[in-house]
């Protein structure tokens, strides 16, 4: 297991080192002069020297490069171009509106997959199972924030029992997280159709296995099988398409905050897009690929504790 | 299960006529607008109504389709032109070169495509084809992963072994014996990601980052209508009705293709 994990911690820190690599020379790179780019055409000449000497652009570039990568290292982005003020602030700030909202809608969509799921693959190919595939294979379909419109429209705009939009802050948790109700389950339940759908196969799977035959011989009912043995195995499959799914629910959170006009991370960096302020478009895309080749990283590894047999390999 | 692959074909074939047919007809103009009969309900003059520019919201929608589909197809041509050789390469090679592949695929999996959207939206401005391109590299790895896995699994069979012995070249006998034998798998991957590339492109030019005005696409209608939700429900839900009609028709069609293909797989598993 030591050897193991030191391969993958190597393997983890050489892609964040490319994946830096990668964000720096899109951004930093290709525009030629970042500043000038930022400001525009009819920038006055002071600003812009002034731009290009708080973005250290007068340093050449591996020295550029390093010094980002170590700022980010000590938890120092920079400073907002329009803002003014540092970019570790601003992403703490918003990150308080969309790790609650991501968290929210992560928990909604495993309590929701992990029964619908269960039943489906309890009665295959019964009515049910039929209903259920069928009900999943439009959720599917569904997107997430054309659901958000219909929500809205239905529960805010209609019956009244929730914002349509906007965040009150976190002074009354009771109104946050009224407010993070509606976006989170926007975003839960097209994700819920996948996992159940997962969780079916996986469990239909592990039904056939040997190991359930036995338990039924020993006189455990189907049911019993299924949710003392079935189960449990059949989570392995669910945990890593949870994992695949991140990257997912990341982009559907900063898609659904926009339309719920939630002050999170991604409307930060919509509006950093609009106004060109490339310091912060850099941390925070640096920010989100991270966190996705981080949950990769764990999920690996929590697939490596669950299955012995995969450590051996890559 | 036929039943299931039948409505996937119409509903792809209702989506593919009407952009094809919005090529040469639309019933009205989309560019003008006419503001004396914005918000209108469906009638005979406007099948599908009209939306806050008095523009038709029928004929926005088949010019729409020709947006969603092309970008999601040049897209899905874009993952498999770049993600099939590299995982054929990788899997007839091995060794280093399998390595630098697969690694430099894991790369380009960390950037989800909205990410990448974001990246090429901030340096070079909104278009559609940033959104072509987001997608269309987002697709890469799914092509690599897919093609390296099923390329190891022939490459173990005899008669692939044979051609080796006889002496052909792991690159001809990739091209002549791997590649063929992947095709239907490959159809009903490409299938799947055309269907997630309708709903990516519509997200994108949703928050801005795909398709500009006066381009009109499924995804800025409805960030267009969702002001007006409550005033006039019909123009936010044609829109998002002919994405999940045309990404549920692809779904479909690709899991019906994929039972038909591969008969041992039991289809309701």
């Amino acid at each position: 297991m030591i050897r193991y994990l030191t391969r993958r911690l190597v393997a983890l820190v050489a892609s964040l080192g490319a994946a830096s690599l990668v964000v720096f020379a899109v951004i930093e790179v290709i525009p030629g002069d970042p500043a000038a780019y930022m400001l525009g055409l009819n920038a006055a000449p002071d600003t812009l020297a002034a731009l290009r000497d708080s973005m250290g652009l007068n340093q050449p570039l591996p020295l550029r490069y390093l010094g980002w990568v170590g700022g980010m290292a000590t938890g120092d982005f920079g400073d907002s171009w329009t803002y003014k003020v540092p970019v570790s602030d601003l992403v703490a700030d918003r990150l308080t509106v969309s790790l609650p909202l991501a968290g929210l809608a992560l928990a909604l969509s495993t309590a929701i997959a992990l029964p619908v799921g269960l039943i489906a693959a309890a009665r295959r190919g019964r009515a049910t199972d039929g209903a259920i595939m069928a009900a999943t294979q439009l959720g599917i379909a569904v997107p997430n924030f054309w659901f958000a419109m219909l929500l809205v429209s239905a529960f805010a705009l209609h019956w009244r029992l929730f914002p349509a939009g906007g965040f009150p802050g976190w002074a009354d948790p009771v109104a946050g997280l009224r407010a993070l109700i509606l976006p989170a389950v926007a975003l839960a339940l097209p994700q819920a159709a996948i996992l159940a759908r997962v969780l079916r196969t996986a469990l239909i799977e592990t039904m056939a296995q040997d190991y359930i035959r036995t338990a039924r011989a020993k006189g455990l009912s189907h049911t019993q099988a299924l949710t003392r043995h079935g189960l449990r195995n059949a989570l392995i499959p669910v945990l890593t398409i949870l994992g695949m799914q991140f990257s997912f629910l990341l982009a559907g959170t900063i898609i659904i905050e926009n339309v719920f006009s939630l002050p999170g991370l991604g409307r930060l960096i919509f509006q950093a897009i609009t106004q060109r302020d490339l310091i912060v478009v850099e941390s925070v895309v640096m920010i989100l690929v991270c966190a996705v080749i981080l949950v990769t990283f764990l999920t690996d590894l929590a697939y490596a504790t669950a299955d012995p047999r995969l450590r051996r390999r890559g | 299960m036929r039943a299931a692959l039948a409505l996937g074909a119409a509903l792809t074939g209702v989506a593919l006529t009407a952009a094809l047919v919005s090529l040469v007809w639309v019933p009205h103009d989309v560019t003008r607008m006419a503001i004396a009969d914005r918000l209108q309900g469906p009638s005979a003059a406007h099948w599908l109504g009209t939306d806050h520019f008095g523009r038709d919201i029928a004929a926005m929608l088949m010019t729409g389709a020709q947006t969603s589909l092309a970008v999601a197809l040049v897209a899905v041509g874009i993952g498999m032109s770049a993600g099939v050789p590299m995982g054929l390469a990788a899997a007839a090679r091995g060794g280093w070169l399998d390595e630098v592949i697969m690694r430099g695929n894991d790369l380009i999996f960390a950037f989800p495509a909205l990410v990448i959207a974001i990246l090429i939206t901030a340096v070079f401005g909104p278009s559609a084809l940033n959104a072509i391109l987001a997608i269309g590299i987002f697709n890469i790895p799914v092509f690599a992963r897919l093609t390296r896995g099923a390329a190891l699994a022939l490459w173990t069979l005899d008669y692939v072994r044979t051609a080796e012995l006889a002496g052909k070249g792991r690159a001809r006998i990739s091209v002549e014996h791997i590649l063929p034998n992947l095709a239907g798998l490959l159809v009903v991957q490409g299938t799947i990601q055309f269907s997630l590339g309708i709903l990516a492109e519509a997200g994108l030019s949703y928050v801005g980052l795909g398709a500009q005005p006066p381009t009109p696409s499924w995804g800025r209608m409805l960030a267009e209508a969702q002001t007006m939700v409550a005033l006039a429900p019909h123009v936010a839900l044609m829109p998002g009705l002919a994405i999940v009609a045309t990404v549920l028709g692809l779904n479909l069609l690709g899991d019906g293709l994929r039972d038909a293909l591969d008969p041992r797989r039991s289809p309701d598993a």
